[in-house]
């Protein structure tokens, strides 16, 4: 089983490249909604990908109120 | 009319193919003017039907195929109005939409909606009425109505129980949560997930395959297994415009309507 650093770097990589950021511009605690641009349209676009990229469901009431990557991979650890 | 340019949508009728398409910003949310282009369809179908075998649904709007009803339209039509004329005019819109649904839904040529991105609310009921779900795998579903005190008006909970075990039924209800193409071919929702930006192709390729056969075999088989819960779409509608009239809704309307978000999608 991956480890949770593997899993926040996934998505970070995956957030970048999806969402054209340079990857070192993108850190652990960056709110995800700032740091990339993206309204809550685009989030739920990123909570379809992860779910594909990880193969889990996430339930996006689990998600409710996290906007920070660290966060957002301690909740995909979980079901992983 | 074979063919015809709305402001919502188009349809465009060739070799026995009609291609819906919806082209309303910002997702295709189904107001006064969707509705009234969407009666116009339903009428166009009455004559079509005679020489087309498949109807496509699709979206052109990059963010999904529809984001259900339009709330900030309703939210400003009915905060004018007394509560009681309101709920007259939601039930009057319902009774329109549940006819549109119900004339494809029983269309005599297979239906499909191809979807893609946000499929909520309005917009999965009315692929719901679709005989077939092709899914993009970026495709996403939800009914939301309960995060605003409601229940899906336009034929959402009967159909859902028509097609699904009421234990999934009570899920995705009762928790609005969303859930993407593979969880929804798993329950039995959808029946292809294609790549990202294939649905419209792969619907083209069905309907291409579904022209082989004979129509009156096709139509006899569809009634037979995809009876119209009209019934329980009657309660749905009472339902609906009982929880309509509740402090809460008005409340729950507000808070999306005046959202600074540009969607306010997520719960």
């Amino acid at each position: 089983m991956q480890t949770a650093d593997q899993t926040l770097d996934e998505i970070l990589s995956l957030a970048a490249a999806h969402f054209k950021v340079p990857r070192e511009k993108l850190t652990p605690d960056d709110d995800f909604f700032k740091t990339l641009g993206i309204d809550s349209l685009q989030a739920l676009d990123l909570l379809t990908r992860l779910e594909h990229h990880f193969h889990v469901e996430l339930p996006d009431y689990e998600l409710q109120g996290v906007s920070d990557f660290r966060t957002l991979a301690e909740r995909i650890q979980a079901r992983l | 009319m074979n063919n015809h340019h709305g402001k919502a949508l188009s349809w465009e009728w060739n070799d026995g193919v009609i291609e819906l398409a919806l082209h309303r910003e910002p997702c295709n949310e189904i107001g006064s003017l969707a509705l009234q282009e969407l009666e116009e369809f339903a009428s166009a179908l009455q004559d079509l039907r005679y020489e087309s075998h498949s109807l496509i649904v699709y979206s052109r709007q990059k963010p999904g195929f529809c984001a259900g009803a339009d709330l900030r339209e309703l939210y400003e039509s009915s905060r004018r109005m007394e509560k009681s004329a309101a709920t007259a005019g939601v039930r009057d819109f319902l009774e329109r939409i549940h006819r549109v649904m119900n004339i494809i839904d029983a269309a005599p040529l297979t239906t499909i909606a191809a979807v893609h991105g946000v499929t909520f609310g309005g917009g999965f009921e009315l692929a719901l009425v679709c005989d077939l779900i092709i899914a993009d795998k970026m495709a996403r579903f939800c009914f939301p109505e309960l995060r605003l005190g409601l229940v899906p008006g336009f034929g959402g909970i009967p159909r859902l129980k028509r097609d699904l075990g009421n234990a999934v039924v009570r899920d995705l209800l009762l928790t609005g949560r969303s859930f993407n193409a593979t969880k929804a071919q798993q329950i039995g929702l959808v029946s292809q997930v294609v790549a990202e930006g294939q649905a419209l192709r792969a619907a083209r390729g069905t309907a291409a395959q579904i022209g082989k056969f004979d129509r009156r075999t096709a139509i006899a088989a569809k009634e037979f297994i995809k009876p119209i819960p009209y019934e329980e779409l009657r309660r749905e509608i009472d339902i609906f415009c009982e929880l309509f009239a509740q402090p809460a809704v008005e409340a729950g309307l507000k808070k999306f309507a005046e959202s600074t978000d540009a969607q306010p999608y997520l719960p």
